[in-house]
């Protein structure tokens, strides 16, 4: 938008020719509803409504396939699925809740609410957000094409350790190719989070609105810039990571080729200096979420912002020096040890910095536990309860005890479920009367949260007796005289309870959508500026005028400051109009056209069919050429005093 | 030539919060990225070096120090000119940019022509992806960088021929572009393998005019290859001459940059590249 902007500023710009002057094929799309609106959209809001969808889809597949693994631990000696079955399971359970559910509803949150809590209008690169969710979309289905395949679905766990990977191990029990669609489907995922990160970071950094300096950014847009930030710095060791083992698998290199020299504790590195920030990736945004939520519910500004702030970017920055405390069972040597353990101890003080901040918040505030607030409620317990496992874990003696046992498996879903998702479930509630205009009714609301909470408590906590009791992660059949029988099948009773509460929250989720009460406006009387909108849904310009912010809550201070507020957005109109009008991105096809060549090229790379491969490139390739010359268009809004809209695309001339 | 002239502040955008355009700040942001990227390459061929596997290859056997040394002068060498190209681009001068992106371009084929005779002479010698682990680290590694040189040669082409957008957007040029393209193509593939010809032939029989002569007209491929470039080379030439208003100048500057920034990353890159995996090899 901005560097459009001063195209026009200086010269007439491209997009101010008659649109039949250009080659069919550069002519923009104009929808705004039905298909195609959604193919090439551009719109930041349209963006994370697709990416919030994809990753809620995936969030039921990776819970149907929990649920099957549940099933068959639930009794000794189970054969209620195969072993290799069992594999593929656990395999994608894993995958597809990171990579696909997480990750991609944080991102929903990033591109929907980000802009709006900084004033923009879009992100910096429009066309680019589009690319980053269908790329997204391409590594989904590469990862779980092998469903529909006879080689069935990726099996080596979600850290595919060597030389579990090899070719000659990995296809020993059936076809290979599961192998080389993870590879693939997680390099493309990795390109899609990168070129999205970076489009947030420039976002952040370059497009706030006057006066929101960085100090006054609220604390969810913070997290999402060290998010952005962490995406961009781990992610390239796992792509490096997967490009030596596509090496290996396709072309005969040795990286991780035991008998000829490689090393798999290599493997494990690479994996973890990614996958070690990759934890952070995933809770961040929760912790920014919550930071949004809990001064909302509590009637007060978020105690201790500047100290929130900076734990967040300790949490970053320590995240990068910790990855060995995965490995400490490999035989690091006692100093290498011994760093990683304290490292992983100091972590700790940030988050636990955190936790304290939110209960400062809390602290003599007017509380009103409406839905959003219980799942934050319930986020602060739960997260400090894997918090807790995590810093038994961090001392290496104990790590040797709980390493690839159950207690583990208890750790990272107290963090992930009752942190990232409780966070993430909160935060569609806090923001669906924005999003949608409606609202979720209060009894079904928290109903659904206590039936999840429960469910959640009865499955995992279980777990840690179990671990304790020795009982092995990724055990597909447990013996019936090894202690075990309980605790698991009370794990399996609480993982049909949380099938019920999650099932319970989409059913009111969809019905409020369809049919819920009406909601206009800032319902929760909040602060930030994402609740300043003319109207809910917010319009595709999202401001008739661009804030300026006064203060670090900017909607709280609007509100009680209505007159001179008033005064100065009745005079920021007049110099929008001025200069033109809102300018606003123009649609394209290229986005979801270069994607479609990822795609192509990828499934055709993973089944070793090079030629193929070379022809999805090469539309790729076309697209990328294809983006580049349609330049970045745009057109202008014009709004009336009484807030009507008028412009479009291919309308500019009227008003030149 | 620009017909969109004005007082642009090539070192401060006023529509953004800090000044910073945001195509640099992006390409900035990638950069890092990026060097996490060569950093987890270069870590990987360095720990197989101290692991060496007991019948690897020696690399200072295989190693041309001497041309490896003129491709990494040519390279830095392309940086001079990129940084030129930018600086005629911020002053609208697009004769200018053409001429430095050209050169650019040029010698950035020259580095990839030397790192294609290098690897075809390694796997002659018998060293490849397969044949111990040092072939595995050092294709990778290398390969890997010829790629990002690769994109980066053909970011500059497309570039290059964007320099030739009329402002008159009813002018087809479309088709012309493809032209410039594929003759652009055309002749890159053409000369490797006329040059590739011309060397076997020197290292055979000496280089004399003769031997390359012969050279030429050796096969049908080579024949046609030489025969190829002159055509396509006549072509860049004839469309390279543009006598209309073109839309590109000084707001175009800041591509220019970017690309400028990725080039110039490219090329620090092959220092460390140059430095950690041959000349150290000879301590």
């Amino acid at each position: 938008m901005a560097t459009a902007t001063l195209k026009s500023a200086n010269y007439t710009a491209p997009h101010a020719t008659k649109p039949a002057s250009r080659p069919w094929f550069f002519t923009r799309p104009a929808a705004k509803t039905g298909l195609v609106s959604w193919l090439t959209t551009v719109d930041h809001k349209k963006i994370g409504l697709l990416y919030g969808v994809t990753a809620l889809f995936f969030f039921l597949v990776g819970g149907v396939e929990a649920l099957m693994i549940r099933v068959q631990l639930a009794v000794p000696n189970n054969t209620f699925i195969s072993h290799q079955v069992y594999n593929e399971l656990f395999t994608m359970h894993a995958t597809t809740m990171i990579f696909l559910a997480v990750m991609p509803l944080s991102a929903a949150f990033f591109n929907y609410m980000m802009p709006l809590q900084i004033g923009a209008r879009d992100v910096a690169f429009p066309r680019l957000n589009g690319f980053a969710f269908w790329v997204f979309l391409v590594g989904a289905i590469v990862l779980n094409v092998g469903w529909f395949t006879r080689a069935g679905a990726p099996d080596v766990g979600w850290f595919g350790y060597a030389p579990l990977t090899s070719v000659a191990y990995s296809s020993q029990f059936a076809g290979d190719s599961s192998t080389d669609l993870w590879v693939m489907g997680l390099q493309i995922l990795g390109v899609s989070s990168v070129i999205g990160s970076l489009n947030f970071i420039v976002t952040i950094i370059n497009m706030r609105a006057p006066g929101l300096t960085m100090m006054r950014l609220p604390v969810f847009t913070w997290m999402t810039l060290f998010t952005a930030f962490l995406i961009i710095l781990s992610f390239p060791a796992i792509t490096i990571a997967l490009v030596e083992l596509m090496m290996d698998r396709s072309f005969g290199t040795s990286f991780f080729e035991v008998a000829r020299g490689g090393m798999p504790i290599l493997w494990q590195h690479l994996f973890w200096i990614f996958g070690h920030p990759e934890v952070y990736i995933l809770i961040l945004p929760a912790m920014g979420i919550i930071s949004e939520i809990l001064p909302t519910f509590s009637r007060k500004p978020l105690f201790g912002y500047p100290i929130v702030v900076f734990s967040g970017a300790v949490i970053g920055f320590l995240g990068f020096g910790v990855w060995s405390h995965h490995m400490f069972t490999t035989g690091l040597g006692t100093m290498a040890t011994a760093a990683f353990s304290l490292a992983t101890m100091a972590i700790a003080v940030p988050t636990g910095v955190k936790i304290f901040n939110w209960v400062g918040t809390l602290w003599g505030g007017q509380i009103s536990t409406r839905t959003p607030m219980m799942f934050a409620l319930g986020f602060i317990w739960m997260f400090m309860m894997g918090g807790f496992s995590g810093v038994m874990h961090s001392a290496a003696p104990a790590d040797a005890q709980q390493q690839d046992s159950y207690f583990v498996v208890a750790h990272f879903h107290y963090v992930l479920i009752g942190g990232s998702i409780f966070a993430l479930l909160g935060g569609i509630h806090f923001w669906f009367p924005l999003v949608f205009g409606r609202i979720v009714s209060e009894f079904w609301g928290k109903l659904s949260f206590w039936i999840i909470f429960v469910g959640f408590n009865v499955t995992f906590f279980p777990m840690h007796f179990l671990g304790l009791n020795g009982m092995p992660r990724r055990t597909a059949v447990y013996d019936g005289n090894m202690g075990w029988n309980s605790g698991n099948l009370t794990a399996t009773i609480g993982a049909f309870i949380l099938a019920i509460g999650i099932g319970t929250y989409f059913t009111v989720i969809v019905y409020t959508y369809l049919k819920g009460k009406k909601a206009t406006g800032d319902i929760w009387d909040a602060r930030t500026l994402e609740w300043s909108v003319p109207t809910t849904p917010p319009p595709e310009h999202n401001f008739h005028i661009t804030p300026t912010v006064h203060a670090r809550d900017a909607y709280w201070y609007e509100k009680t400051h209505a007159k001179e507020i008033a005064a100065e957005k009745a005079k920021h109109a007049q110099d929008e109009e001025s200069h033109g009008g809102i300018h606003m991105p123009s649609q394209s096809w290229f986005p979801i056209l270069t994607a479609t060549g990822l795609l192509i090229g990828g499934l055709f790379f993973t089944h070793h069919h090079f030629l193929g491969a070379i022809a999805g490139g090469c539309a790729m390739l076309l697209g990328i050429i294809g983006w580049a010359f349609e330049g970045p268009g745009g057109y202008h809004l014009h709004i009336a005093k009484d807030g009507t809209v008028t412009g479009g695309e291919g309308q500019d001339e009227a008003h030149h | 030539m620009s017909a969109h002239a004005g007082t642009i502040d090539h070192h401060h955008d006023h529509t953004t919060t800090t000044g910073i355009p945001n195509k640099k700040l992006f390409m900035w942001a990638f950069l890092a990225s990026d060097c996490m990227f060569f950093g987890a390459l270069i870590s990987t061929h360095v720990i197989y070096r101290l692991h060496p596997t007991p019948e690897g290859a020696d690399p200072t056997k295989l190693f041309s120090i001497e041309l490896t040394s003129f491709s990494t002068f040519i390279l830095l060498m392309s940086s001079l000119l990129m940084a030129l190209a930018v600086g005629a681009s911020q002053k609208g001068k697009v004769e200018a940019t053409r001429k430095m992106l050209l050169g650019t371009i040029f010698f950035g084929l020259i580095f990839l022509g030397c790192q294609v005779y290098e690897f075809t002479h390694f796997v002659h010698k018998g060293l490849t992806l397969k044949s111990d682990m040092f072939g595995s680290t050092f294709y990778t590694l290398t390969g890997t960088h010829g790629v990002h040189v690769a994109i980066g040669v053909l970011w500059l082409v497309l570039m290059y021929i964007r320099t030739f957008k009329p402002t008159d957007a009813g002018k087809a040029w479309v088709t012309r572009a493809v032209v410039q393209f594929m003759a652009f193509a055309v002749a890159v593939v053409s000369i490797m393998f006329v040059m590739l010809a011309v060397t076997h032939a020197g290292a055979e029989h000496g280089y004399t005019l003769s031997s390359v002569v012969h050279a030429l007209q050796h096969d049908a491929i080579t024949s046609g290859a030489a025969l190829a470039f002159a055509v396509s080379t006549v072509l860049l030439f004839t469309l390279g001459r543009s006598t209309w208003a073109v839309d590109f100048g000084e707001a175009n500057a800041i591509d220019v940059e970017g690309m400028g920034l990725y080039w110039h990353f490219v090329d620090i890159v092959w220092i460390v590249i140059f430095t950690v995996v041959y000349l150290l090899e000879y301590l």
